[in-house]
């Protein structure tokens, strides 16, 4: 069994006074897609956070060999996580060339960032187009993919990407999954998503964890829980 | 009758606005950069840009061109900003606004007082920075004083856009500004970019001042009080939240103020500074985001 | 009911205390003090109202000193030109600045947090330009003199002053007159924000639109705030003049609308104990400065520097650090073990 690309064991965060997780333990492997499931509150976007580093946390978190339990975010970038938030993150008042840019920030290698924005808008054309606009004026989708574009500058091993459907309507949200697996399948970009709505997420990932107050409840393949018919019902809803 | 209406003067008078109104801009600009990164207005940024003049003045007292020190006093305001945004606005990061604006109001007092406490309030004077003759611009005459004055502040402001629209840097500093949790994901160390802003800001602070003072027959610690208040003014008018707006702002209040100040005679040159007031509650009252601001007016 | 029987035990305990310090204060302090109580407590009474209006409905305004002035002006200009006595004029002075405080409130709606602190900013330091302009009334850059111009109005002109039978120093009578005013007004405000109007007050402070929803008159209570602040800030000026005997542009400039909310930020907006404590350091500050050194710029580095060091330790002001402090014991009292 080769080494998994990021391992979370037993770890705990917490908001000021308030424990939000309570000994996660998850495992992505490389060139992996793993959904993170369960009801709001549950803890799903505090776990990102506490990979990225921008929630105070406890435990173990490896990556690539590397321990980052106790690096700041800029660190955590460096390594190649790329973290897509909640709501996107877009940088409303620069323009969608210069949000581009900002996404290679940690990085030195001109000529591979200049690849890399070739490489990105292949996959996102219509960005080329809208370079010089405003980020804040694009619609959610577009802000969406603008975001997804973003991490990819840095050039991540892995992407850690917040309820992307988030307040999307449904054909901008398969468009934006069915991105996502081709980004999988050419690049081998692992991906840790983390969804409210179970159908999308079970459907783009090869395993899945469900968490319930701050703990996995459920984990396993998405195809064995998705023809479980008790999970669904009492965990995902449907 | 417009060939009665004396069109030099007015040129002139426009010329001597725009003056005032750039040396107040630079200030101005320097209270927009810091409301924008850290949401707060900064009362002691006069007294810094006060304390800055008083480093050029005795960089000059030991030999210094006026030149070369400006220059350095610029480096040295520089790090000063810096300095005090990582000792005194730090620790205040995380409190609610107003307790930062006091933090800012308590600078006022500290940095006034170590000011008056270094170098004796006595009265002092620096050299002119331009020559005092006038110019013939096509056939008007000009005070080049005024031309240099208008010609540094806006190189300043210049300077400071290209930082910020063509470097790395300064990109990372924008982007810091509108959205600091985004910003962080990206590896942004958006703590030290608001160093950077405050840096930034002193420095501008110090072109201010080493403009104001020279213009003066003589200056002490309270150089800085009134254009503050200006620079508040025109910034208010022209959008507190837009550096563009504050600048422009500043320049049209500049002229403003002159030709009120020049054209009619009640108001002559004492009551230049409740004209500024009143600006700042007209617009406040009119349209609270001023010419070129762009927050979102909520309607409830 | 044990547990809340305790609770009302603690604060009546804490009042009673509070009641004891006021009554017997100043025979522990020399007679020069018993001024400096005095003057603590106008800005206590000023602290109390800008209280309100940022602590409880956010409204931030820059310009309590300018309100303080409408009050003591009002005092001076009715001892000095209409002869009434000096402590019957206070009422009146609350009322002039409640009234100025209202019609500041209403062009106010419109504008919110930076916005605000601007205009009253600029109202603030407008205002002693205005003093002057408006001579007749105000007696111009001289100012108002209630000793010269009407001393049998000013109460303790002879030194002493009777009450009930008895008999004390000017100062003294300055500093009971003061308290009580402040203590009285400090009681009203505790039950003003205790009460659903308290609630109704912090709604407009934490979400406009969601007490909008919620039916919540905004207009009404902004005003109503502003109003009642005024009214505090007047009594405070009023009182400042009667002290001071006399009222002049520069005795209330921007500087003391700074003064007044240093006082409500160290004290703790939204707490009504802490106000206390801020009236002290507002008031001790400046003096423990010079003792420190005299030379010039030396004392405003260290009030400065004293002002910066209480905000870094106590960002929400002694009333969040007596909120932490009270917690563990109000906690106990009224929930379960």
């Amino acid at each position: 069994m080769p080494e998994p690309l990021l391992q979370l064991d037993d770890v705990e965060a917490r908001y000021g006074p308030v424990k939000a997780l309570h000994g996660v333990s998850l495992t992505v492997g490389e060139g992996e897609v793993v959904a993170v499931l369960g009801a709001n509150g549950a803890g799903k976007t505090t776990t990102l956070r506490a990979v990225s580093g921008t929630v105070k946390r406890s435990g173990e978190i490896v990556f690539a060999g590397n321990r980052i339990s106790r690096r700041p975010p800029e660190a955590v970038a460096r390594l190649g996580i790329a973290h897509v938030p909640e709501g996107r993150g877009t940088l409303t008042d620069l323009t969608v060339r210069e949000n581009l840019r900002l996404g290679a920030y940690v990085r030195r290698d001109r000529a591979g960032i200049r690849d890399d924005e070739q490489r990105v808008l292949s996959y996102f054309p219509w960005l080329e187009l809208r370079a010089g606009q405003r980020a804040g004026t694009l619609s959610g989708g577009e802000q969406q993919m603008l975001a997804l574009a973003r991490a990819l500058m840095l050039r991540p091993k892995l992407v850690l990407l917040d309820e992307p459907s988030l307040g999307l309507a449904p054909m901008v949200v398969s468009e934006i999954f069915r991105i996502v697996g081709e980004l999988n399948e050419r690049e081998g970009l692992a991906v840790l998503v983390v969804e409210q709505n179970a159908v999308l997420a079970l459907e783009a990932s090869s395993r899945a964890y469900v968490l319930e107050v701050g703990k996995v409840a459920v984990e396993g393949s998405s195809a064995e829980l998705r023809r479980n018919e008790s999970v669904r019902r009492s965990y995902l809803g449907y | 009758m417009l060939l009665a209406f004396d069109w030099t003067e007015l040129a002139q008078q426009i010329v001597v606005g725009l003056a005032s109104g750039g040396v107040w801009a630079t200030l101005a600009l320097a209270l927009v950069l810091i409301y924008r990164s850290t949401g707060v207005l900064n009362f002691a940024q006069g007294e810094m840009a006060m304390f800055s003049t008083f480093i050029a003045w005795s960089l000059v007292h030991h030999g210094l061109s006026y030149w070369a020190a400006f220059a350095l006093t610029i480096g040295i305001s520089f790090l000063g900003g810096v300095l005090v945004e990582r000792a005194v606005i730090r620790p205040v990061e995380d409190a609610p606004v107003l307790t930062v604006v006091i933090v800012t109001l308590g600078l006022f007092f500290v940095v006034n007082g170590a000011a008056r406490w270094i170098w004796s309030p006595e009265v002092r004077s620096l050299p002119n920075a331009f020559s005092t003759r006038p110019i013939d611009v096509v056939g008007v005459a000009f005070s080049i004083q005024d031309l240099g004055t208008i010609g540094v502040s806006l190189g300043a402001v210049g300077l400071l856009w290209l930082f910020f629209r063509f470097t790395k840097l300064g990109l990372a500093s924008r982007a810091a500004a509108v959205n600091p949790e985004a910003s962080r994901l990206l590896g942004v160390r958006v703590s030290w970019m608001l160093a950077l802003g405050w840096g930034l800001a002193a420095a501008m602070g110090a072109v201010s001042g080493m403009l104001t003072a020279p213009a003066l027959a003589s200056f002490d610690q309270n150089l800085m009080q009134p254009v503050l208040l200006y620079a508040f003014a025109g910034a208010v008018l022209g959008g507190i939240d837009s550096p563009f707006g504050a600048v422009v702002g500043t320049l049209i209040l500049g002229v403003l103020v002159n030709l009120i100040g020049t054209y009619v005679d009640w108001i002559g040159t004492e009551l230049r500074l409740p004209v500024a007031l009143a600006v700042i509650l007209g617009v406040l009252l009119i349209r609270p985001t001023g010419l070129f601001g762009r927050e979102a007016v909520r309607r409830v | 009911m044990g547990r809340r029987a305790l609770g009302v035990g603690l604060w009546l305990l804490i009042a009673a205390a509070a009641l004891l310090v006021y009554l017997f204060a100043p025979t522990f302090v020399s007679d020069f003090h018993s001024r400096d109580l005095a003057h603590a407590g106008v800005f206590f009474i000023a602290i109390v109202g800008l209280n309100l209006l940022t602590g409880y409905t956010g409204q931030i305004s820059l310009g309590h000193g300018a309100l303080m002035a409408i009050g003591g002006y009002t005092t001076a200009a009715l001892v000095v030109h209409e002869h009434w006595r000096d402590v019957w004029t206070i009422p009146l002075a609350g009322l002039a600045a409640g009234v100025v405080g209202f019609l500041i409130g209403l062009p106010a709606l419109r504008l919110s947090g930076l916005y605000l602190a601007l205009a009253t900013f600029a109202f603030a330091v407008a205002m002693p330009s205005l003093l002057r302009k408006f001579s007749g009334l105000t007696g111009g850059g001289q100012g108002l003199r209630l000793l010269e111009s009407s001393p049998e109005q000013v109460t303790g002109i002879s030194g002493t002053v009777t009450i009930f039978g008895h008999s004390m120093t000017q100062n003294h009578f300055l500093y009971y007159l003061t308290w009580a005013i402040g203590l009285v007004g400090f009681l009203i405000m505790w039950l003003i924000v205790r009460g659903g109007l308290g609630r109704l007050f912090r709604a407009v402070r934490d979400s406009e639109v969601a007490a909008v929803s919620s039916g919540v008159n905004l207009a009404r209570y902004k005003t109503l705030a502003f109003a009642i602040s005024g009214v505090y800030a007047g009594v405070a000026g009023a009182l400042l003049a009667i002290q001071d005997e006399i009222v002049n542009p520069l005795t209330f400039t921007f500087l003391l609308s700074i003064l007044i909310l240093v006082g409500a930020v160290v004290g703790g907006l939204g707490s009504l104990p802490g106000m206390v404590l801020g009236a002290l350091f507002v008031q001790y500050l400046p003096d423990l400065s010079t003792r420190v050194s005299s030379k010039p710029g030396v004392p405003d580095f260290v009030y400065g520097a004293a002002i910066i060091l209480v905000m870094i330790l106590l960002p929400s002001g002694a009333g969040g650090l007596l909120r932490r402090l009270a917690e563990p014991l109000t906690t106990r009292l009224y929930t379960r073990p």
